[in-house]
Parts: structure tokens; sequence; C-alpha cells
């Protein structure tokens, strides 16, 4: 089954696709650790979400090659789904649906069996302290919760790799800490984590990350590394070096 | 440049960009003339019948008698002319005219063909031919309950229908066709229009400035009333080149009363989106407040009068229920203001308020 | 000098069991480049909106260029403008034709206003004719900003406007409204990017329809009133976890690459405070664990107002 020969989580090889004339990803190889909670940036239109798309399943390469959790992303897409959590912060949760019947939905989607979904529906419940609102409304919940809710519910499949987009924007600080606890807790736990979002103080928060512009990956590399590198302060400093040099100006010297 | 004229022309690019609706606003009122030509078999009660009688005797009275005393008919005028019939039938006094030639017991007493006319107003040709119907089995009832005593049956009802001699559907639909098409434009339309802006964030950006709620609400309106007034038109046309659907009366008279009806439907839309902050709420409260009563109450489909009394009742605050009253009877009556203007009243009035309580009922904040 | 041109003083908001504004009040001064800081839910568009006459206080008072918003809307409406925190254009007007709506809307027009406009509009004339639906957020964002200055406001609301942007959009943006500034223009504006607000000249830090803080950003961040620790290390998660255990810890966080520890000892010498954090982690055997002290942030003074304010962190 594992066609890619290794146990890299996501490994690609000049992954591209093309819209018409139109390059959206352009040879895009990179790799990524299980375990690793790897920050993939870019700017509006950069490629992002065709990238994303390609290694969940959801759109077919135009050319390169792509394993996800050992499976081909051009013969295995059904392979893949079942391996890969997804969750983006404008869709992940039914509102009108309790906290119960959403963890039960998803539990039923991923075929777990009624013990499965009743053991992880308690853990999730005693771990987020939600055990008293457990059968109220998942659209009553402060936003906060509900994001924490979202990505357990993502893992509650325990699969090998999850997908977050942009999970963090607009919580108060302190439910973005408990957030993230809640992400490095399940790459500790062996999940790989692929985080996309284009705020990059969110960035600063993943063990490597990649920044794309224009359907390249422009830098790969630890967030240390990256601001060292170009002698920046922040991500979001190295973020418009790259894209818009001429912004940067001001404080650090351009090259 | 002023703000209204900004409004004007924001609101006719929204309409000229938006195709697809374009394209159903502009093809639906032709393609539902041509789907309403049909009929649907109604039934009947309280038919108001008036009967002329020029040698009343023993036989005419039983025969009036049953008709009295059936529950189907009730008798509004007897006469020994024909000339009364005229006026009732134009006024909508009379539905059925029960004419007996002169003579008419004579003749059946004799064994000879006793003459007797029935004139159906067949304005609404479902329920005149329902009309007829229930005529008949009178006489057939009386002529069986004739033969049983001297076994002779000489009635020869005669049927005949007036002011809409061919009978055909299209020319009752038409009027109530031109309301619900005027409802979907006006009301449907004004309410999605305003609530679209409501869903994508832009009501925010008008409340914010200094338009006043008239300004925004005559942008809105305006396009959307040019728009139903070309409606009518491709409705009348339609019906009148297609189906040959008679124009007895004043077409100018005809498109006021519409522009009339166009203004309480746009009212209505201006309610319900002032009620409602997603297109999916309003589309759903427009359909139930203003697209179902008009088809169901205004006597477009099914005839008012054998309708149980509360929904008689209700049909009065039904605004499409007096424009196709006032429509049926411009088109295919031919009568103008003088019999109509209670019904116009009754529609400008209800405009006036309307139009009031939906500047009222716009906020000038949010929720 | 006259009134302040933004004065709000003790508002309440509230919807159902919830007070979206919880009793704010805040000074706006001439000139300046003012954020209200907070999450999401904060209450920060309520406000606003409360500020620009599109919602009614339930108690309290807002006067904004010397105009109560209740009673003076008509009058403030000519004089105010919004960028509400939705995207509020027409997705499928042009550029120049949502442009010219919104000149019109106020009787002028967009060849008078265009001196006035020009700065941001010059770098949006190129796509006239473009359909707003298919622009960047970040042009997006300008034309807004455009549409909302059309008619020469006196002050400028701006909700969240770099919300759903990218970071180069973001930045330009900031840089805008620096330049902006500069004409005296009073700006108003909300975020819940905490490293947005060094941007302004004064923030409020807002939560649960509460100010926690009001100040100049470097003010706010200075009033940190414990010993800030960067702790590094490859293996965060269980140097967090091990920390939670330190005898001194008021609180730690994963913040950016490191976690970040407050000591809870009040004034303690910051070169003593990492030693024995250090001592600490390398007894537990984290021997490659870095300790260093460190500025705090507008976010860790945000952290800790609110801990104070609600329960302490949530051993999450």
């Amino acid at each position: 089954m594992t066609s890619s020969g290794d146990d890299r989580a996501i490994r690609t090889n000049g992954l591209t696709r093309t819209f018409g004339a139109f390059t959206a990803v352009d040879h895009i190889t990179f790799d990524v650790k299980p375990g690793e909670v790897f920050g993939f940036l870019g700017a509006n239109g950069a490629g992002k979400t065709t990238a994303i798309r390609m290694l969940t399943g959801l759109l077919t390469p135009s050319s390169g090659e792509a394993w996800v959790a050992g499976h081909d992303v051009y013969r295995e897409s059904e392979l893949i789904k079942r391996d890969i959590g997804y969750m983006s912060q404008r869709f992940s949760l039914y509102d009108d649906l309790t906290v119960r019947e959403n963890i039960r939905l998803y539990g039923g989607i991923y075929d777990l069996t009624r013990d499965q979904i009743r053991d992880r529906t308690e853990r999730i419940l005693s771990r987020l302290g939600l055990s008293d609102t457990a059968h109220d409304a998942v659209g009553a919940l402060p936003l906060g919760w509900k994001q924490k809710l979202a990505l357990s519910v993502a893992l509650l499949h325990e699969p090998r790799i999850v997908f977050l987009d942009e999970p963090t924007s607009g919580v108060d600080p302190i439910t973005r800490r408990q957030f993230w606890e809640l992400i490095y807790e399940a790459a500790h736990a062996g999940t790989t984590v692929l985080v996309t979002t284009h705020y990059m103080d969110e960035a600063e928060y993943c063990d490597r990350i990649s920044i794309m512009v224009a359907g390249r990956i422009a830098a790969l590399g630890s967030p240390a590394e990256l601001k060292r590198d170009a002698g920046a302060s922040s991500i979001d400093e190295v973020f418009v070096r790259l894209v818009r040099p001429e912004l940067a100006g001001g404080g650090g010297p351009a090259q | 440049m002023s703000a209204l004229f900004g409004l004007l022309r924001k609101e006719a690019y929204h309409i000229l960009r938006d195709r697809r609706t374009l394209a159903v606003l502009i093809f639906m009122p032709v393609v539902q003339v041509m789907l309403f030509g049909f009929s649907i078999r109604t039934d009947v009660r309280d038919v108001r019948l008036v009967i002329v009688d020029p040698t009343p005797d023993a036989t005419t009275l039983e025969i009036r008698n049953r008709f009295a005393a059936g529950g189907v008919f009730r008798i509004v005028g007897v006469s020994r002319t024909e000339e009364p019939l005229e006026p009732l039938f134009r006024t909508d006094s009379a539905q059925v005219g029960l004419v007996f030639e002169a003579g008419f017991g004579r003749h059946l007493a004799a064994g000879d063909p006793a003459q007797l006319l029935v004139i159906t107003d067949a304005t609404e040709p479902n329920t005149g031919t329902s009309r007829q119907f229930y005529v008949s089995a009178v006489i057939q009832q009386y002529e069986s309950d004739l033969a049983l005593r001297s076994g002779a049956v000489r009635i020869t009802p005669q049927v005949r229908s007036r002011f809409n001699p061919t009978r055909e559907s299209t020319n009752l639909f038409v009027p109530g066709l031109m309301a619900m098409v005027l409802t979907i434009i006006a009301a449907l339309m004004t309410a999605l229009s305003l609530t679209r802006e409501k869903e994508t964030g832009t009501m925010e950006a008008l409340l914010v400035s200094p338009l006043r709620p008239w300004q925004i609400i005559v942008g809105k309106v305006a396009p959307y009333l040019a728009i139903g007034f070309l409606a009518t038109l491709a409705v009348l046309l339609v019906a009148r080149v297609v189906f040959r659907v008679p124009m007895e009366g004043s077409l100018v008279l005809l498109l006021g009363e519409g522009t009339l009806f166009i203004l309480v439907a746009l009212s209505l839309g201006i309610l319900v989106s002032a009620r409602t902050s997603s297109q999916r709420v309003a589309m759903l409260a427009a359909m139930m407040g203003t697209m179902l009563p008009t088809q169901m109450l205004s006597g477009f489909i099914f005839p008012l009068e054998s309708m149980p009394r509360p929904l008689q009742w209700i049909s009065i605050i039904v605004p499409a229920r007096w424009f196709v009253f006032i429509a049926r009877g411009i088109m295919l009556k031919g009568v103008g203001l003088a019999y109509l203007w209670r019904e116009t009243l009754v529609l400008a009035a209800m405009t006036l308020v309307l139009l009031v309580a939906s500047v009222r009922s716009f906020r000038v904040r949010l929720q | 000098m006259s009134e302040a041109p933004v004065v709000v003083d003790d508002v309440v908001k509230r919807y159902g069991e919830v007070a979206a504004v919880d009793h704010v009040t805040a000074e706006v001064r001439h000139g300046e480049l003012f954020g209200f800081i907070g999450p999401d839910g904060a209450g920060k568009t309520t406000l606003f909106r409360i500020l620009t006459t599109l919602l009614l206080p339930d108690s309290g008072s807002a006067r904004v260029l010397g105009r109560d918003v209740v009673t003076d809307l008509w009058a403030l409406r000519r004089e105010i403008g919004y960028m509400p925190g939705r995207f509020s254009l027409y997705p499928d007007l042009s550029v120049r034709e949502n442009l010219d709506f919104f000149a019109s809307v106020f009787g002028t027009t967009v060849a008078r206003e265009y001196e006035h406009i020009a700065p941001i509009y010059s770098q949006l004339e190129e796509f006239n004719d473009r359909r707003a639906a298919a622009l960047s957020g970040g042009m997006k964002q300008k034309l807004a900003l455009c549409c909302a200055l059309v008619h020469r406001p006196n002050i400028l609301f701006l909700d969240e406007p770099t919300t759903g942007v990218d970071a180069v959009s973001r930045r330009e943006f900031w840089e805008l409204l620096a330049r902006m500034r500069t004409s005296g223009l009073t700006i108003v504006v909300s975020t819940p990017y905490m490293d947005e607000a060094n941007r302004c000249d004064r923030v409020a830090l807002m939560q649960n329809g509460r100010i926690l803080a009001t100040d100049a950003p470097a003010a706010v961040a200075a009033s940190f009133e414990r010993t800030l620790l960067a702790v590094r290390s490859p293996d965060r998660y269980r140097v967090l976890l091990a920390l939670r255990d330190y005898p001194h810890t008021q609180r730690v966080y994963p913040f950016g690459e490191s976690l970040h520890l407050a000591d809870d000892r009040a004034g303690i010498d910051a070169a003593r405070a990492s030693s024995e954090a250090t001592a600490f982690l390398h007894d537990k055997g984290f021997t490659d664990a870095r300790v260093e002290p460190t500025p705090p942030t507008i976010e860790d003074v945000f952290i800790s107002r609110m801990s104070a304010v609600n329960a302490p962190v949530a051993a999450a």
C-alpha cells in the first residue's frame, strides 16, 4: 500500500497544477515528517489552496508526484481521505447540532464503532471541559470553544495528518494558547499537523514553515532559520521581503 | 449628482447584470400565460339568478320555486322583459339569466316544445360551465318529475354565454395572471433585493450615509415599478396576440390600475424586507404573504363565491382580489371607472396605508 | 481646543443576556490613530456601530465630533466615514461604479474629490472596470477605504479593515493609514491582531465588552507587572507541561516559537528568575532548554489582564 517507500507524512516532488494557461502551483517539492507542525503560508492567490486541494485528494495534479500518508495522490485519493482530518474556520461543525451530535456525526462519517464514538466523545468532553454543555447547540458556544471542539472532531478518527485552515484567526489570546497546546499535544502523539494560514504570527508556532509566492515555494525552514537568513525580526517581515521587497524598506537592509 | 439618481443607476446595474434573474422576469409572464391555457373545474354556490318570465303561470312558478329551493341559486330579480338583464350582468349583480318564452306553460301543457333560454355570464368560463350544469340539472329533475306524471318531456334549454362568447379560459386567467406576475416582480424582487443588501452588508454602508429612508425605498422601488409595467404590457401583448383575449375597456385605465397594484405589491415587499434579514426568509415570507394569497384568494383560480365564508372575508384584504375584479371588468366587460371606483378606491387606500407603513417600518439603524 | 472627537461615556449595549458592550468609557483625541484591539466577540463591532449611529446604546452616552450619536444622527452621518467589518461594496459593480455610487450618495462626484482620494485611488485606477467581486482581498479593502473617504469625512471608523487580508496587503493598508494620519484626520480602527497595536498612537484592549487597558502601545506593554521569560526548547510541549509544575510559575503559555513564563514573584531580578527556571528544567532532564528574559508584548499584557478579569489560564 505504501508506494512512497518511507514513513514521511507528506512528500511532494515537482507537484504542479495548471488551470488553462495559468500555473497555480509550480513544481513544489517538500517533505513533512510525522509529528511535525508544518506551516503552509502564502498570500491570497499564491497557490496555497490549490496545493492543499491536491494533497487532500480533491484535485488531480497536472504533473509531479505526491504521497500523503503513504498514498499516491493520483490513484489513492479515497485512502488519503480516510487518513487525514480537516478543520477550517469557515466550516467544520454544524451550528444547529449539539456538541454530542456533531461528534457522533463525524464518528459515523469515518466509520467508527459505537464504542469508539462513545469513548472518544467522553474523552473530548472531559479534555475540553465541555461535559456540562454537551447537549447545547454548537452555535451557542463561544468562538474559542467551537474552534477547540472543531480541532478535536478533526482528530476524532485519529488521522495521520490533520489539515488546519487559519485555525486561530480572531480568537482571544488565551484560547489561542489553549488551541496551540492541543495542536502540540496531537503532534506529540504522532499526528502530523499542516497549518495553512496567511497570518504570519500563527506561523511562528510551527516547527517548520514554507512560504509560497506565485505558485512556488520561496522559503522553507524553521521560523528561526528563516528570520536569521533574512535578518528579520518576525515572519511577517520575512514574508513581506519575499513578496514585496520594496515595501519592506524602512527598517532592515533590503539585501 | 443627486443621491437618488445614483441609487437608481446602481439598482439598474444590479438588475441588468443579474442576467439569469432578468431573463426569468422577462420570460416568466410569457410562459405563465401559455401555461394557464387550461381550466380548472370548480364548485358553485349562491349563484345570482335573474328570471325573465313574460307569462307567469303555475308551470313557470313551479320551476322558479325549484331554483329558489335548491340552495345553489339565489334569485336576485324577476322581470317580465329582457331589458333589465344587460345592466344586471354588467354590474355583476346577476350571473345566470333564465328566460322563459312567452306562453311557456301553455306550450308545455299543449305538448309543444317549450323554450327555456339559459344565459350564463361566462366571464369566468369554469364557473360558467358549472352553473349551466346546475341549471340543466334542475330542469332535468323537473322534466323527469313531469315525465312521471304525464310522460311528455318537451323542455329545450338553450345556453348562451355573454361577454366571453368563445369561453376561452385564458380570458379569465389573464387578469389573475397579471396580478401574479406583478406580485412576483414587485413584492418578491423588492424584498429579495433589500434583504440581499442586508445579507451582504451593503445596507450598513447605506444606513451610515445621509440617505433618508424614502430615498433608499424609492431607489429600490422605481426600477421594479418600471419592470412591472413592462411585464404588464408583455402579458397583455401575448394574451392579445396568441390567445386573442379581448380588451373591451380602456387600456389606459387598465395600465393605471396596474400601476396602482404594483405600488401595493412593492410596499408589501418593503414590509417583508423590513422584518427579515436573510433572502431565504424573505423569499418564504413573500411567497406565503403575497404570492399564495394572490394565487388562492383573488378569484384567480378558485371562484371566491364557492369558498367558505372565513376565506371570503380574508380575501377582502388581499389586494389581488380587487385588482383581478377590476382587470376583468375592464378587459372582458368593458366597464369603466364609473363601475370600478369603489374597488379602485380600496386599492388606492391599500397603497397609501402600505406605503406609509413600509416607510415607517424601514429602520434607520441596525437592529 | 474643542471637545475630543470621540467621547464614550459608560456605554452599555446588551443582546439578551449578553452585554456586548459593558460600561465602556473611552476618549479618542484629535488627529490620533486609535486602535480598539480585541478578539472576535470582544464588542468592537457593536461599539463601532454605536459610534457610527447604526445602533442605539442601552445606556450611557457617546459623542462623535461633538454631536450626540443618538439625537444628532443625520448631521453625523454627513461627517463620518465608516468602513464596516464585512465587505460592504457591491460585488456586481465595477471599482469605478462603486466609487461613483458612494460619491453620489453624498451629493458629490469622484471628479470633484479626486485630489482628496488620489493617494489610494491611484492604486486602484487601473482596475476601474473590474467588478469588485474579482478584486483581491487587499484591493477590496482599499476600494472600501476609498468609498469611505470620498465625501471627505472629518473622522474615519474602520472596523477590522485587515481581517482576511494577507500580510503584504495588511502592511500596505497600515502604511496608508499612517500617511492619512499625517493630514490630521482622526482615525479609529479595530483589529483582532495584537501585533497591529504597535501601529496605533494609542490603543484600548477590549475583551467581553470591557476595556482592559487604554494607553500608548509601548506603555501598555510596559505595564506588564511580572518578570517575563522566554523558554526555547526543541521539545516545547513537554517543557510546557514541566513548567506547569515549576513552583514560581504564575502563567506559562506557547508564544510563537518559544514559551512565555511569567514568574509569580513580584519584582524579582530577571537574571535570577532565568537561572532558577533553567536549573529547574535541567533537573527535569531538559538540558537543551534555554531561558532568557524577554520584553513583554501587548499580547502578554492582554493575557495577563484577561486572566485577572476571568478565570486563570485554564490548564487546557
